[in-house]
């Protein structure tokens, strides 16, 4: 990709304005370098320091001496729950709309206005998305929450999954519309010349080529849900522990509060009330690894290539 | 548009008509459109008592934000008699300099690193370059904030602060390594992922062309980089600051952790202190306080924080959107 230039052209040779720049320009990528890896290898170290199994699978108690008692099962339920219901919610969702801005967009201006929606749902704070969801779950939709002897809190598994559905949306949408441009219009038009509806040219030929794409977008929002604390703490009550909101079934699962492994990493560090640093480094260490491991999956994904037919 | 008279002229037949899945389709648009819109009108509608009670005096100074939220929890049950009364300035002070600082000392950072990524990186650094670049952006604000208060918090506090330094401010504020300034170095890290993608896609956007053009004609590889591609590339570089901007504002867990969580405004008179001097952005006052959210005109205070959050995030999250727009008129897309 660099640009190849006469042989006579080098570094030595370059005023000092010049070297000055491609100096900084080394040293920033260097220091990149540097940093990603401070951060790995010390997180590593401190998970190897504390690991420890058992706490994957103990329930988390309070008690006075943090450090002792209890792991963190009920963080890891929670931060599993939570991905898997956001994705549910925010991959059809964001599909549907970048298929109807990239097939459809008419009105013009509706497609710029939803355009611009998404933008702004993108660049909103999640702490502010979560005051939002309290709103919306405790004035209108208060069945669907945790309620304490009667009071709404608007809080539950639910109210937290949908406003993390917001923080995905615009990945899935964007990485959606990516992937539905790159495809030619010639794949198109085969279709309909084939006797195929819009509709059915959009599901059968549009859609399965995009799935990379679409897989793309759906692992990033779900790195970042994943890696979300405000809404957790607004929306889903931090709890220690899993509450179940029902008489036990599944739907009291989804209705209960909880928390998850960001929350428990806040709550455990010296910010929180916790105080058992080494539980929160390990579940960090366990949170960081959730999240690369998300992240090799978009890489996977993005590497994948798309049918021989759309080139 | 050929395509669009060809499927025309074949409606489709069945439910899944073609008339019938379009409106189907702009119906789930909408419905999120309408969703966007009506979060931001309540989060307006719930801020607006706030507001209304102290006018245009509540982005002023005056008093203890902390003692003033206390009274505004405390205050009586009855509506006639809530008490509203609040100068935030501390609070927004706090977001501009942790803000700006990040922005500013990222975007330069960034600029070089996606020089260094499209024009002068061995292919064998740029294979690192990238998962780095991407796992960045990925780890989770609580983490960055667990490292910073565990790690760096502590060592600024033993080996940067000297003692006469917390001596000569200890009636104000205690300086415990807590800052500004980790927030600031912490925050930057976590920003630069986002601007470096924006800018390197749009220095590789550049017509391949115009570089070799400029090539020819003898300016060397920095030369050409600098002059051709980094100016062709400057509407991205605005959106990659504005872009980045927003989401700093919204930082709130990490900078609860590690910027000492003081509603106290950093003096830039104080000289270097000032860099050690705790505060509280927006963002984390919000999280700090979200317990209180039942209490009505605490929620509706805390609604006028997450109001002034969305209104500058939206405008900066449509101003991005309007930068990287105008690379088009150069013909560059990217």
């Amino acid at each position: 990709m660099s640009l190849r230039t006469s042989p006579l052209d080098s570094v030595r040779s370059w005023p000092l304005r010049d070297c000055l720049g491609y100096f900084a320009a080394w040293a920033a990528g260097m220091a990149l370098i540097a940093i990603a890896a401070a951060i790995l290898i010390y997180m590593a170290y401190r998970g190897a320091q504390y690991f420890d199994l058992g706490l994957l699978i103990e329930s988390p108690s309070s008690s006075l001496n943090q450090a002792k008692s209890g792991g963190f099962r009920d963080p890891l339920i929670g931060t599993a729950t939570l991905l898997v219901l956001s994705t549910l919610i925010a991959a059809p969702l964001g599909v549907t709309i970048a298929v109807w801005l990239t097939e459809y967009g008419r009105p013009a201006g509706l497609a710029r206005a939803v355009e611009s929606a998404i933008e702004v749902v993108a660049g909103t704070p999640s702490i502010v998305l979560a005051m939002f969801g309290l709103i919306l779950f405790q004035e209108w939709l208060g069945f669907l929450t945790f309620d304490a002897e009667g009071a709404v809190l608007g809080r539950s598994f639910i109210a937290a999954a949908s406003m993390m559905s917001l923080i995905a949306l615009p990945l899935v949408v964007g990485a959606t519309r990516e992937a539905l441009n790159s495809i030619p219009g010639h794949v198109r038009e085969a279709s309909y010349a084939l006797g195929k509806t819009k509709a059915a040219t959009i599901r059968r030929v549009l859609l399965p080529a995009a799935r990379p794409g679409i897989g793309t977008g759906a692992a990033l929002g779900m790195g970042r849900v994943a890696g979300d604390t405000a809404i957790v703490v607004v929306l889903l009550g931090a709890t220690l522990q899993i509450l179940n909101g029902g008489d036990g079934d599944v739907f009291g699962f989804f209705k209960g509060t909880g928390g998850t492994l960001t929350s428990y990493v806040y709550y455990n560090s010296p910010a929180g009330e916790g105080l058992a640093p080494e539980k929160a480094y390990f579940a960090a260490f366990v949170l960081l690894g959730v999240v690369i491991l998300l992240n090799f999956v978009v890489a996977r994904l993005a590497r994948r290539r798309e049918p021989a037919w759309i080139r | 548009m050929p395509e669009e008279a060809i499927a025309a002229s074949r409606p489709g037949t069945g439910f899944w008509s073609d008339a019938r899945v379009e409106r189907l389709l702009g119906a789930v648009a909408c419905l999120v459109l309408l969703l966007i819109v009506g979060m931001i009108g309540f989060v307006f509608a719930k801020a607006w008592p706030s507001f209304a009670d102290n006018g245009l005096a509540w982005f002023t100074s005056g008093g203890d934000v902390d003692l003033q939220l206390e009274d505004i929890f405390a205050s009586p049950s009855n509506p006639a008699e809530y008490v509203y009364h609040l100068r935030a300035w501390p609070l927004l002070w706090g977001t501009f300099v942790v803000t700006a600082g990040a922005v500013l000392i990222g975007i330069v950072f960034a600029l070089f690193a996606a020089i260094f990524i499209v024009e002068f990186a061995p292919s064998q650094v740029n294979r690192v370059l990238e998962p780095v670049v991407r796992l960045l952006a990925a780890v989770p604000s609580v983490v960055y904030g667990l490292i910073g208060i565990l790690v760096i918090v502590p060592w600024v506090g033993e080996h940067l602060i000297s003692i006469e330094r917390k001596e000569s401010v200890a009636n104000l504020v205690q300086l415990d390594g807590a800052s500004i300034s980790v927030g600031i170095l912490i925050l930057t890290v976590m920003i630069v992922p986002i601007m470096i993608a924006i800018v390197v896609d749009a220095l590789r956007a550049v017509p391949r062309s115009w570089i070799e053009g400029a090539a020819a004609l003898g300016a060397n590889r920095w030369r050409v980089t600098w002059t051709i591609a980094v100016r062709t590339a400057r509407p991205a570089i605005v959106a990659a600051a504005v872009l980045a901007t927003a989401r700093a504002l919204g930082e709130a867990i990490m900078l609860s952790m590690v910027a000492g969580s003081a509603s106290f405004a950093p003096n830039p008179i104080d000289g270097i202190t000032f860099l050690f001097e705790p505060t509280r952005p927006l963002a984390s006052a919000l999280v700090e306080n979200v317990e209180g959210l039942s209490v009505v005109p605490f929620g509706e205070t805390l609604f006028a924080f997450a109001a002034v959050l969305l209104v500058s995030s939206m405008f900066l999250s449509l101003a991005g959107f309007v930068a990287k727009q105008s690379m088009r008129k150069y013909g560059v897309r990217p």
